[in-house]
């Protein structure tokens, strides 16, 4: 199971991730979840196989200060957020604009719970098959 | 410092026999228990759509009663044999891509 | 005068495609740009829609190479979930697989470096020993990569007897083949010329910028996820190949030891493989609770978050695969060496693009 070892807000996160880096804490990832209220956004870091992890409580519409100039690790992350879930990154080292991982003609933001709009894989008709 | 070190397996390689096959004159037989394709023993299935539902690439559409149907996409397969497993006559098979059934 | 050129996304030496844009101060890399998504396929929002047993086949599919250790991943985050208990026979098997995948993938890897500096002959011995372990492979589970046998609870094949003693026979092999191999690529002085020193990685910067997997091995951090004994590891004992030379010679000493590491973890495994179930039935949904899990891929550490709510279907399904995570690295890497060397330093962490876009 996973544990939430602090909740960190937009304000004090810089410096709560900043404090630990310096203690030979690893950048491992960064997880984003839509829960339709807000997002939950996860920063996981590894000492010695241990998994520590900040959860950000993130409103819908808000902006998200980068941590990619304190940890360049992060850049990667923050691009792909950005692009699949439509969360403007802020401060970015490298930004580049929602084409990342997407190219220009997909689907914008797929993983972007709008209230009322699924966003679901559209199947292909079924076609051929044999007896 | 060392040079030439892979020249006691060029030498070794020149003479012996080749490695490789003559493809389509010479065929590799398959392992025992490839998964090789899927078949299915038509007389045996109860149409009960446990092997669709179980698919992960959907390539499988049963339908039931009145017009029974089995219908397979085959270039949707991944081959992976969930539907073998979920079967419960025990009719889809897993054969090797050389058997000529199916 | 500064240009830029674009390595990649066809390039002869990338086995994938992405796109490196290299600024160049006449012979010098003066920083390196990514561009990616020639390959994004969504991987991650298809998992939300298949229910999890069926996402356990899908996530075999991130990966063409690792495929078999990003199943158990997944099998093991939801076994973690529903809190269930694989049989040791299952474990057993798990590692078996698991290792042979890590010999494959070395090989290949290697394969593509000897390709990289020009050594065809080595490139094509390489993957030739790689064809016996591809067989072992199938002989056990009936397919070359997608094997397809971890499900969750435990494994869907058995190894018996005359397929372990297939399995020790091609070992046998390919462990004679890597002594002429081994020593080809790791003294020959031609080689040698081509690696040592080249995209130097120090330990600091290493650990600053996420590095996992032979890429951190190579630049002396002691990293392997296999340490903390998931699986049967624990039991079978284990310890990282660790090198600190810091350049693209010490990755390849790194797999080169692997190489023969998970030959005789393979062994042991075979010898002491218990008697017991194959797998544990378990019913219903996986209950709702998030969960986090990692295993050491032949790349390095992938990563696996599972969010559930209690449906057959999983809420949200995110991979973190070991290149994502070395892509920093080698931008370091590659900021500060010279054009003909930009070849060698990607494959010498050997990059995993369709992994790294899902």
């Amino acid at each position: 199971m996973m544990t939430v070892n602090e909740v960190i807000t937009i304000d004090n996160m810089i410096e709560k991730i900043a404090s630990l880096l310096p203690r030979h804490y690893r950048f491992v990832t960064m997880t984003a979840v839509d829960v339709d209220t807000h997002f939950d956004l996860y920063y996981h870091f590894d000492l010695d196989y241990e998994l520590t992890t900040l959860l950000l409580k993130l409103d819908k519409g808000a902006k998200l200060p980068s941590i990619s100039g304190i940890c360049p690790p992060a850049l990667v992350v923050e691009n792909e957020i950005q692009d699949l879930f439509g969360i403007v990154v802020s401060g970015l080292n490298l930004d580049y604009r929602d084409h990342f991982l997407l190219a220009t003609d997909a689907p914008a933001r797929p993983f972007c719970r709008v209230p009322g709009v699924s966003v679901s894989i559209v199947e292909t008709e079924k076609t051929g098959g044999e007896k | 410092m060392k040079l030439f070190t892979i020249f006691k397996d060029i030498v070794r390689n020149t003479f012996s026999k080749p490695y490789t096959r003559n493809y389509p004159t010479e065929i590799r037989p398959s392992f025992e228990g490839e998964r090789g394709k899927l078949i299915i023993e038509g007389e045996k299935c109860i149409y009960c759509g446990i092997c669709a539902r179980k698919c992960p690439s959907n390539a499988l559409v049963v339908t039931k009663k009145p017009d029974q149907s089995w219908q397979f996409e085959r270039y949707r397969c991944i081959l992976c044999a969930a539907c073998v497993e979920a079967c419960p006559k025990k009719c889809l098979h897993m054969v090797s891509r050389l058997d000529e059934r199916g | 005068m500064s240009m830029v050129i674009p390595f990649g996304p066809q390039h002869p030496v990338l086995p994938e495609p992405i796109q490196l844009r290299l600024s160049l101060q006449e012979e010098r890399v003066t920083s390196a740009l990514p561009v990616l998504g020639y390959i994004h396929r969504g991987l991650e929002k298809l998992a939300e829609e298949k229910d999890f047993q069926q996402d356990a086949y899908l996530v075999e599919r991130v990966c063409g190479i690792c495929s078999f250790i990003h199943s158990m991943c997944y099998c093991q985050g939801i076994e973690e979930l529903m809190d269930l208990k694989v049989p040791p026979r299952a474990q057993y098997l798990r590692v078996v697989w698991s290792e042979l995948h890590r010999m494959h993938s070395h090989l290949l890897a290697t394969g593509l470096l000897a390709d990289a500096f020009g050594f065809e002959n080595l490139f094509m011995q390489l993957w030739r020993t790689r064809e016996h372990v591809m067989d072992a492979m199938e002989y056990t589970t009936g397919a070359r990569i997608m094997l397809g046998s971890c499900c969750i609870g435990g494994v869907r094949k058995d190894i018996n007897e005359e397929q372990k003693k297939f399995v020790l026979d091609k070992l046998n092999t390919v462990e004679k083949d890597l002594k002429v191999l081994l020593p080809v690529l790791l003294e020959d002085y031609s080689v040698k010329k081509r690696l040592v020193g080249i995209g130097m990685l120090d330990q600091l910067t290493a650990r600053e910028r996420g590095a996992v997997g032979p890429t951190a091995r190579g630049s002396g951090l002691a990293m392997d996820h296999r340490m903390t004994g998931y699986c049967a590891y624990g039991e079978l004992g284990f310890e990282p190949v660790v090198e600190n030379g810091c350049d693209s010679y010490a990755r390849t000493q790194v797999r080169a030891g692997e190489l023969l590491q998970s030959i005789d973890l393979v062994r042991r495994a075979l010898d002491r493989l218990p008697d017991s179930e194959l797998k544990v039935p378990f019913k219903g949904n996986p209950p709702a609770g998030e969960v986090v899990i990692r295993a050491e891929q032949p790349r390095g550490e992938v990563f696996y978050f599972l969010k559930s709510s209690g449906k057959d279907k999983l809420d949200r399904l995110r991979v973190r695969t070991p290149t994502f995570a070395n892509l920093s690295p080698l931008l370091a890497m590659l900021t500060g060496c010279t054009l003909p060397d930009v070849a060698v330093i990607i494959l010498s962490v050997d990059p995993c693009v369709s992994c790294t876009e899902r």
